[in-house]
This record gives structure tokens, sequence and C-alpha cells, in this order.
């Protein structure tokens, strides 16, 4: 007897019990798979966002942040702290509160719209049917579905020559479960994950190398605000080094040896602990029955066309293990659409209007094109900018470094992108992605009431200043 | 006292009214030449203004009933109204008379001012919600362009106007396209031409007179002799030296248009010097026969066949060009039916030729095909009367149409 449902979603991650969720509230007889088990043994939706990626991530970044602030920013507001320590145990205990108030959220909305939640592996079989691998029991049961979802999400890089033993040599998850303070903690790769994963650990007295192959910092953000980042950071004591390739990595003598090869030869450098975060790549291993009938493309991914559908029939395919930025909201997004799609609505997603953080500190947010990308596209444009350090609320907060900087067509004056550096980059970046999902004007945010005192107000200079009108600088 | 207000004597042809729209109820104060009430013909709305001061007693005759002339409408009671207040509502139907008030009047204009005004009332009602509806930006521009924002295209989300859109809108009732301009300096020809263009225009009283030659005696002519004329003068017979010998033949005969004006001394030349202007690349220019009145046809032909070509390889001289007291110009050859051509200072008229075409004309009560060419004399009326120019021309007229009259000097 096989169970049938309208939908079988695989992965319970951000686009997969989105999606599940959606389907439900559009009336659909709905399971979903997810395979994670939680600190505590048991299932634990949420996929790695909740779990190992976005949430405790975030957890531990204000953690660090507020020590941070306690030893060195605090002094100028006049509160002074001695011997101000930081328990690492109690801090991970708090970003494991959080993680499982936030599964366990989840599983609550599941029951609440009646989602058949399975614990286990899913495996796409041909003919829309689904191998279930109970995790408890390791039993294998088929479910049959009108429609299949694959979110199956996706899994760290792994370098050659750089094998994870997960004590010495980890990745995200192991990163957000170190028991100490490691000395010197060596980070291959500066993008978002080894950035925001290196912050942590430097706030609270780390030394942090960052290790990127690559000759440029961030080259998927404008310049402009990339060359602040890179300033900023290296303030902080985060030791950015481009250009420069691991070639191995071993464990000896309770340390991490690493090789490196940059411009000036190669060179041996010593770490307690190394965290590979060169990036992330699609999870379809175990998933896919030979006869399943669904492609991958060349990268790995799950092949899609617009609408998410891979090209079989009644099968679609959402967030990491498909083509587009890597971020949860991204997947959110698909699974939402999808979820209509299957239930006959219109729905669409609009990629140029997804909004990228990084959640350092200051925070790195942006939406549209970049400067070089205009450039590149011979596009004729606009740009103004305007820096926190001249706001109230930025100075008044002792929080002030970086800028909003906006891009608009010179003809329309369409907004074709903003980007943010500094204070709360991460909510100011929502009235962009407003602005030009409504194919908004910077005018038109620049005749917008914005409150004062705010650090929103970064947004209506910004705005103001790409017509070269702003009131609180030069133009 | 209470006071009767009644239909008005409607205009004539209107047999009756409909009451639209009262802007009073019984209970309100009204004062005296406050409009009451809106009546509306086949051509016009009427207001019907309270007479007195007063407070409404009664309404007689419903919104929507039919009225004629003299009928009861209302009662108001007089006396002295209470503080009238400027409610919202008093305010929107004072509005709505000023428009309608500008309806009125409007149906008696012409289409046209009738049709500017619906424009406006249009605007003046435009849904203000709509324009609330823009963005900002877009508000802004569509208020300082006053644009018609029911015209525009929306292209933002859900079909909405953005700035964009606008900015394009105005544009379009702009030139579209690019519009490059390049600048040339003029060349001295050019310069000259363009000065003494105006020297002439600013000098002479310039007029035009027409007429029409029938040029099938010219034609069969130059058909029967074109070969032995070509043979024996080595030139081609052209239609030129026809004109220049009828123009000479002419100015004898009305030598105050061969003459020109010096001063206050009309000085009559007692030759011709023709001028026959030739277009070259460079520009006009207009080379001259010397003493054409001596010219045979086949001299008149190769000379100007020699000046054409000097003309168009720029080896004309100054001298060339000088003086002249008449001049002819050919519009024909690119195909002009008929101009008004512009004098050669300091001669006072000028011959303007034009395409010769086929046409339907009464010859002798019947109705013939005949190659046609218009005619056209400008002079220089300070000196030359319109009597002296169109006999002129007719002199040329006759010349042509008749060329034995050239043979005969008549």
């Amino acid at each position: 007897m096989t169970e049938k449902f309208d939908v079988i979603v695989i992965g319970g991650g951000p686009g997969g019990y989105v999606a599940a969720i959606r389907a439900a509230q559009l009336g659909l007889h709905t399971a979903c798979i997810d395979m994670y088990t939680g600190k505590d043994g048991k299932a634990a939706l949420g996929g790695t966002c909740l779990n190992v990626g976005c949430i405790p991530s975030k957890a531990l970044l204000d953690s660090s942040k507020h020590f941070h602030h306690l030893q060195h920013d605090y002094a100028a507001h006049g509160i002074s702290v001695s011997d101000a320590s930081i328990d690492i145990n109690t801090m991970i205990s708090r970003k494991d509160d959080v993680v499982s108030k936030l599964t366990g959220g989840v599983a609550q909305l599941f029951k609440a719209n009646k989602v058949k939640q399975f614990h286990g592996r899913g495996r796409l079989l041909a003919d829309r049917r689904v191998e279930l691998t109970a995790h408890a029991s390791d039993e294998k049961t088929i479910l049959e579905a009108t429609n299949i979802i694959l979110a199956a999400g996706s899994v760290p890089i792994a370098i050659p020559n750089v094998e994870y033993d997960n004590k010495y040599i980890i990745d995200n998850e192991g990163a957000l479960d170190l028991k100490e303070v490691p000395a010197r903690l060596g980070v291959i790769g500066a993008g978002v994950i080894g950035l925001e994963l290196g912050s942590v650990w430097q706030r609270l007295g780390s030394e942090v190398t960052l290790l990127e192959a690559l000759p440029s910092f961030l080259p998927a953000a404008d310049k402009d605000i990339s060359k602040q980042a890179a300033r900023l950071f290296q303030k902080q004591g985060l030791d950015i080094r481009l250009g420069t390739l691991v070639k191995s990595a071993s464990i000896a003598d309770g340390e991490v040896k690493v090789k490196l090869e940059d411009k000036n030869g190669e060179s041996e450098i010593s770490f307690d602990r190394l965290l590979v975060a060169v990036g992330r790549k699609p999870y379809t291993e175990g998933l896919l029955a030979d006869d399943s009938g669904v492609k991958l493309n060349e990268r790995g991914q799950i092949d899609v066309n617009e609408n998410s559908q891979t090209n079989v029939p009644g099968v679609w395919a959402v967030g990491d293990c498909v083509r587009g930025p890597m971020l949860a909201h991204k997947a959110s997004e698909e699974g939402i659409a999808v979820a209509e799609l299957i239930a006959g609505k219109a729905a669409h997603i609009h990629f140029d209007t997804i909004p990228w953080v990084i959640y350092t500190d200051p925070e790195i947010a942006w939406v549209g094109k970049t400067e070089q990308q205009l450039i590149e596209e011979k596009a004729d444009y606009r740009s103004g900018s305007f820096p926190f350090a001249a706001t109230g609320r930025g100075l008044a907060m002792g929080d002030a470094a970086g800028m909003v900087k906006m891009l608009a067509d010179e003809l329309t004056d369409e907004v074709l992108g903003v980007h943010i550096i500094g204070p709360n980059a991460s909510e100011l970046i929502a009235e962009c992605v407003v602005t030009m999902e409504f194919h908004g004007a910077s005018e038109d945010l620049a005749r917008i009431v914005h409150a004062h005192p705010t650090l929103s107000e970064a947004v209506h200079e910004a705005a103001l200043h790409v017509d070269k009108r702003a009131i609180h600088r030069g133009n | 006292m209470s006071t009767e207000i009644k239909v008005p004597v409607l205009p004539e042809s209107v047999a009756d009214a409909t009451v639209v729209q009262w802007h009073k109820k019984p209970g309100d104060s009204i004062r005296r030449d406050e409009n009451l009430v809106d009546l509306e013909t086949d051509k016009v709305v009427l207001e019907v203004p309270s007479p007195v001061d007063g407070v409404i007693g009664k309404i007689v005759r419903e919104s929507g009933e039919t009225v004629t002339s003299g009928e009861l409408l209302a009662i108001v009671e007089e006396g002295a109204p209470e503080a009238v207040k400027e409610t919202d509502k008093d305010a929107a139907p004072e509005a709505e008379k000023e428009t309608d008030k500008e309806a009125a009047p409007e149906a008696k204009k012409g289409a046209d001012e009738s049709a500017k005004e619906d424009v406006a009332v249009e605007s003046a009602r435009a849904p203000a919600a709509d324009m609330a509806k823009l963005s900002p930006a877009a508000r802004r521009i569509a208020e300082e362009e006053k644009a018609d924002i029911a015209q525009v295209a929306g292209t933002g989300r859900g079909g909405r106007i953005t700035k964009g859109d606008l900015i394009h809108h105005v544009r379009k009732t702009a030139p579209t396209g690019p519009r490059p301009e390049e600048r040339v300096k003029m060349t001295r020809l050019r310069a000259t031409i363009s000065k003494r263009m105006k020297e002439a225009q600013n000098t002479a009283a310039i007029l035009t007179s027409f007429n029409e030659v029938d040029l099938k005696a010219v034609m069969d002519l130059r058909v029967k002799y074109k070969e032995a004329f070509e043979k024996e003068h080595g030139v081609k017979l052209g239609l030129m030296s026809f004109f220049v010998r009828a123009v000479c033949a002419a100015l004898r005969k009305y030598p105050i248009v061969n003459a020109s004006l010096e001063g206050d001394e009309i000085v009559y030349h007692g030759y011709q010097d023709i001028g026959i202007a030739v277009s070259t690349e460079r520009g006009l220019m207009v080379p001259i026969l010397r003493n054409a009145e001596h010219m045979t046809l086949a001299e008149a032909e190769l000379n100007i066949r020699e000046f054409a070509s000097r003309a168009r390889d720029g080896s004309i001289t100054l001298e060339d060009l000088q003086g002249g007291t008449f001049s002819i110009t050919n519009g024909g050859t690119f195909g002009s039916l008929l101009s008004t051509p512009l004098l050669n200072p300091p001669q006072s008229a000028i011959l303007g030729m034009h395409a010769i075409k086929d046409r339907a004309v009464v010859d002798q009560g019947e109705i013939v095909v005949r190659p046609m060419m218009y005619i056209a004399l400008s002079y220089d009326h300070r000196i030359i009367d319109g009597k002296d120019a169109v006999l002129f021309l007719v002199a040329i007229k006759d010349a042509l149409e008749d060329p034995a009259r050239l043979l005969l000097n008549l």
C-alpha cells in the first residue's frame, strides 16, 4: 500500500519546508522528507540554514559582536569593564537554543498545516515515486505523488589535499561548534561564509588569516563596497591574503600545517584550526535513482527552467540544488512559487531583485547590478552615495562606518542597484528591494520621507546624491 | 414671506428641462444669487439662483424630474440666512458648478474651443486619485509637464506608471530620433549669393507676373531643323536660344525692363547683356551673354554651352559674371512648374522658365494637347509698372508661339 500525496518535498530546508507549508495552505496533501538529525538525535527541520548555516552563524556573530563592543567600544560611552570574559560553552548553548527554537517552530508549522513529516532520506524513482528510507527503522517504503519537489540543498566543497577531519580541519558546521577559541584560525576562502565565521572567532580573540585563491576580494560585490570592506576588515585585524592558493594541509603535533602558493612563491603556515569555506555545491548524492529521468547540468545542479521545472513532468527543484544564488530567501521564494504553480496559480521569481547580505560588522548588503556590471554592459547610469558617518543616528550610535551607494539609469532614473556597507545594512536593503521591484526611480526614494534620525536617511541622501542635490554632503 | 422659485424661461426650441441637481435641501439657508439648482436642457445646463436671502422651505420638483418653463421648483422662506457654512459638500458642488459653467457656454462656442474646454474640464476632474497613485517622481513630472496620464503606458509593477514612462511620454511629443547638427562654414560663393539675394530683396520692390507659352511651334522647329542645325553650327539647337532671342526682342519693345535704377536715375542700357543662370555644385552662377541682341541662335547656344561647362568645372571668371541687364533662369530643368525668381541686382527683371508639360488647352474652340510652359517675370516695381511687365511677358509668349515674329521683328 503506497501512500499517495499531491506533493512530496524532499528536503526540509528553507526551500523545502516553505514549499511544503505553502502547498498545504493551498489545500494540497503534502509530505516532507528531511534527513537532518539534530544534536539530540531527533529530526531537525530547517536544513542547513536553520541548523548549521544562516541562523547559528548569526547567533554567534551577535554574541561575538557584543563581546567585541564590550571590549573595544563601550569605553567611549563611558562604560568601563574589567576582566570581561566570554564563556564559549554558554555562547554555543545559546546558539543551540536559538536553533532548536526555530527547528521546533518549523515542526509546529508542519503540524498546524498538516504537512506529513518524514525523518529519513528520500530518493526519486521513476513515475513520480519516492523511496523513503526512514532513519529510525532503516525501512524502505515507496511513496507516490502527483508532484515532487526536490529541495536537497547543498554541501561544502572539499578541496584536494585538504581533508576534513572535523576536529582540526573543519567546515562551517565545525566552526559553529568549536569548544574553545583557537589561537590561530586559518580560513580557506574569503567569501561570505569565511568572512562571517572568521569574524566570529576573531572577535573572540583568534588570530584569523583568510586565504583567498582569487586575486580580488568579494568580486560579486560592487567594487567600491569591496574596497571599503577590505580596508575595514583589515583594520579589524582580519588578515586577508588574496591570490593565495592552498596546496595542501596536514595535521601534525596538534596543529594544521598549510602549504601555500602565492605571487612570492611557496610558503608554509601553521594554524590551530583550519576552516574550509571555499563554497558549496549542490547535494544530489543518493537523491536520484538511475531511472528517475531527472537531468543534471554541467555544474552538478538539477537542471530546471525558469519555472523551476525539471525535465521530468511533475518533478520540480528549488534552492541550492538548482541554478541561481545560493541564498535561503531565494530558495524560499522558489518554494512558494512552485507550490503556487502546482496549485494552478501564476507565480514568478525575479532574480534581479534578490538581496545579498554578509553579516560581518559592518554588514554588507546589496540588490541589483554592481557598477562594474553596468560598465561592462555599457549601460548609461548615474550614481550617488552617502556615508553613514554623515548621519546623525550613525554618529549617535557610535557605529557609522560605511556608506550607501545607489546606481540609477541615466535616462529613466530607474534604480539599477543599491549597495550598502554599514550598520543594519541587512535591514536597510529591504526598502531598496521594494523600490526595484516597483521599477522605482532614485527620485522616488529621494521624495519619500525617511524618519529622522535613522540610518535609512543614508539611503535617502544617496538617492538625492544621484541627482547631485544631497543636502548633507557635497555634490 | 415666501418666494416661489420657478423654472426660468427656457431658450427657444427647448421644450423642457430636467432637474439635475439640487444644491440645497429644505432647511438649508441660501443667499441671494446663490445657485439653488441645475437644470439640464438639450443644449445647456442652466443654473437657477435664488432671488432672495432665506431658508429653503420646500422642494417641489426633485432631481431627475422633467420641468417646463415657469413651473414651480421650490419655495424659499425669506429671512436672514444663518451663518452660511462653507461645507465640503457645498464646496464640491461649487467646483462642479464652475466646470459646468464652463461646459454650458462652451456648448455655444465653436467646436475647436469646446474640445479645448473639454480637455480642461477633463483634467480638472481628472481623477486626483490617479495622480496620487503615481510614485513621487512620476507625479512631479506629470505635474510639471501637465501630462495626461491616461495616455501614458505604465511599465512598472502591475502596470504602474514609472518616472521613466513619463520621461518617454514627454519625449514622444517632442521630436524623436537623433537630431544631430553639423556646422559648415559658408563658402565665399554661398556667402556672396546670400548677401546679394538679401540685398535684392531689400532694395527692389519685387513682384512677379505670370503667363504661359505654347511651345509647339518652337518644338516643331527644333525637330525639323535639328540635324541640319547641328551639322551647320556644331551645337545642338536648344530651347534657351529661342528664349534669348524672344527676350531680346521684347526688351527692345520695353526698354524699361532692361534698365536699372542708380540712385535717383533710371539708366537705360543700350545693349542687352543677358545673364543665364547656371546651377553648379558650388551654387548658383549667372554668366552673362554680352550683346545678346546681336547673337544668332547658334551663337547663343554656343556661348551658353561654354558657360555651362566653365561654370561646372569652376573656370568661370569674375568678368563673366559681372554686369548684365536682364537674366533668365530655368527651374524647369529640375521640374519646377511655377516659381517667383529673385532679381539679380542691379538688374530690374528676371525671366523664369519652367518645366514643359503636355496639357490640354483650347485652340480655336478645340481641345488640344500642347507642350505648355509657365513663364514668370519678377520685376522691380520701382521702375517697371505692372503693365510693362505684363506686356513684356506677352511679347515673349507671342514671339515663342509664333517664331516668325522674331524673323519679322514683330
